[in-house]
């Protein structure tokens, strides 16, 4: 399934002008979209990582936090649910790109 | 009403300003290619031992220079004026060398085609009694210049099929009335091109009518053929733009025989990694200095067309949905 | 003042140079791409999978071995970049190597390590997220509106 994700945004790559941070924007918005749909639930059921390691799925998990903690908390919940299962990432990635960052040069 | 002119856009210097040294420094990738015999010098490590790849491209250029006048057994205060440019903003691996050196300087922008003009401005400095010394310098580096124009250096990007590499290396040229073999007789200066490419990975096909219609000019104002030159050499069009190139002259009526070569494509020949081939202002001046220049010293060549070409957008410009103005400007030189 | 009928050859010209151009530039390998993409790609994933039952096996239920998972993914992504090993994989791969949540750490690093030269406040701190910053942006954005209006249109 992950795999699939991947092949159909290269296809995408290469048959249109999409550059890659285009291609990533689109596939995070269309699984924030798909997620809203109740589609990409089915997915991540039937693939599990595979659909949640694909950056669609951290749209689609920022969707999903977000709706849960508004059924919870009402409209402040939209907001503080939406990095509910992805701020934890945001966080190692800052964190942890800084402790690499400092430590390695770029080889060309 | 000048004189020193045929044609359009031709100049003739009336009495030839010769090449009386040359110089070339290339980086670790360069010297894996075919080219590596003809550089003067060969850096292992693309960084130069410097912190950031800008202080590196400045070494590069630092030695070409230094290598030149050294050659040429002259000091640096006895060189009146020289012209350099590189890719960087604002030209800085240039003006700092220049300070560095304490050089009289004029700073030049014309992307990749920099090494022509500034054999071209150098030379007429000369021929017009200006200076008795005057150097043409550039510089590229593939660090610093993917940097600015492209992406981070560790980024998980896969070419394009057109995708070039940007040449890290330096080479520099001493013109002087007198105490050389190889003679700068015309120069042809291009007119900006813009064919609507958008697209930033496809440099060669931006470039290319860029090419045709200085070498067609060119040939136009001095009433030659191709045939006239053992070597047409085009700058960094790489294997795709080199191809398009061909296919403009053949529509234009001047098909370009076994005589072309493009710089791009010569310098990265059977080297892994490096796309359609070499590209940056570095290119064309390291296979005009290091191999024609020394084949021409040898006898082994006569006469050469050199189009250095390069495209003129800058990051915000392409980002804005700008398309890719492109300039190609000629010299000849003949021994 | 270009007149409308130079204006028109112009573009006439330009798109005439369009179609030689591209019909010379060689096509990419689209089916090699796509495979390798799918390949590299499933790969990763297969990787998250394996972390993921880690997790679940420990007593976790899914959505709670989510986030974990895709930390543990981002470090992989980030000492990957650190080596210089993430660059081949994304010139190979190519979206394989981009999309999964390892892509995601490594443009964050990637950029990290080059603009620290312009210092760690205007050069790391700031330019750090210049190719996920667009990600994030535009994921909360999309994120928040659909669960709003799902949040709405459910009650």
């Amino acid at each position: 399934m992950g795999g699939a994700i991947c092949a159909l945004g290269q296809v995408l790559l290469d048959t249109s002008k999409l550059s890659p941070p285009h291609m990533l924007v689109a596939f995070v918005v269309a699984g924030a979209i798909l997620s809203g749909l109740g589609i990409y639930d089915k997915l991540v059921d039937f693939a599990g990582a595979g659909a949640l390691i694909p950056v669609s799925g951290f749209g689609h998990s920022i969707a999903r936090g977000s709706l849960m903690e508004a059924q919870r908390l009402g409209v402040v919940g939209l907001f503080t649910g939406a990095l509910e299962f992805t701020g934890l990432g945001v966080t190692t990635a800052v964190f942890f790109g800084t402790v690499i960052a400092l430590a390695a040069t770029p080889k060309p | 009403m000048a004189t020193k002119r045929v044609g359009g856009s031709t100049i003739v210097y009336s009495t030839p300003p010769v090449i009386v040294s040359a110089a070339t420094v290339a980086g670790p990738k360069e010297s894996e290619g075919p080219m590596v015999e003809w550089f003067d010098e060969t850096v292992p490590d693309d960084m130069f031992g410097e912190r950031t790849p800008e202080k590196a491209e400045r070494r590069f250029m630092e030695d070409a220079i230094k290598i030149a006048i050294g050659n040429a057994q002259v000091l640096p205060d006895q060189v009146n004026v020289m012209f350099a440019g590189d890719l960087l903003n604002q030209i800085i691996s240039s003006s700092f060398t220049a300070e560095k050196l304490a050089i009289p300087f004029v700073g030049l922008y014309g992307a990749c085609s920099t090494s022509v003009q500034g054999l071209t401005m150098a030379s007429a400095m000369v021929d017009g009694g200006y200076a008795d010394l005057a150097l043409a310098v550039t510089s590229s580096h593939y660090q610093a210049a993917e940097r600015q124009f492209r992406y981070p250096i560790e980024l998980n990007i896969m070419r394009k099929t057109t995708s070039q590499y940007t040449v890290t290396g330096a080479g520099a040229a001493l013109v002087g009335a007198s105490g050389g073999k190889i003679k700068i007789t015309e120069a042809t200066i291009g007119k900006v091109i813009d064919m609507g490419i958008k697209n930033p990975h496809q440099m060669g096909p931006a470039m290319a009518p860029a090419a045709a219609d200085t070498i067609f000019s060119h040939l136009a104002d001095t009433g030659r053929n191709p045939e006239y030159y053992d070597v047409i050499l085009t700058g960094d069009l790489g294997r795709v733009g080199a191809e398009i190139l061909l296919e403009l002259m053949v529509q234009r009526g001047v098909p370009l025989g076994e005589n072309y070569a493009d710089s791009g494509v010569l310098m990265f020949e059977g080297v892994r990694g490096t796309g359609v081939g070499g590209s940056g202002c570095a290119c064309s001046a390291l296979i005009t200095y290091g191999y024609v220049w020394k084949k021409m010293c040898q006898n082994e060549i006569s006469r050469a067309l050199i189009v250095a070409t390069g495209a003129l957008m800058s990051p915000l410009s392409w980002q804005q949905g700008e398309s890719i103005p492109c300039i190609a400007n000629a010299v000849v030189l003949e021994a | 003042m270009v007149s409308p009928g130079a204006k028109k050859q112009k573009a006439d010209e330009r798109a005439k140079y369009q179609r030689l151009a591209t019909s010379i530039v060689p096509k990419p390998p689209l089916v090699r791409n796509a495979i390798v993409a799918f390949v590299v790609g499933g790969l990763i994933c297969m990787v998250g999978q394996g972390v993921m039952n880690v997790f679940t096996s420990r007593g976790m239920s899914q959505d709670e071995a989510v986030a974990p998972t895709l930390a543990t993914m981002i470090l992989i992504g980030a000492v990957l970049t650190g080596l210089s090993a993430y660059h081949p994989i994304g010139e190979f791969a190519g979206a394989g190597a981009a999309i999964p949540i390892t892509g995601f750490a490594n443009t964050v690093v990637a950029a990290a390590m080059d603009f620290k030269r312009e210092g760690y406040i205007l050069g790391m701190g700031a330019k750090m997220f210049i190719i996920a910053g667009p990600v994030l942006v535009y994921g909360i954005l999309s994120g928040v509106l659909v669960a709003l209006i799902r949040w709405l249109y459910r009650g």
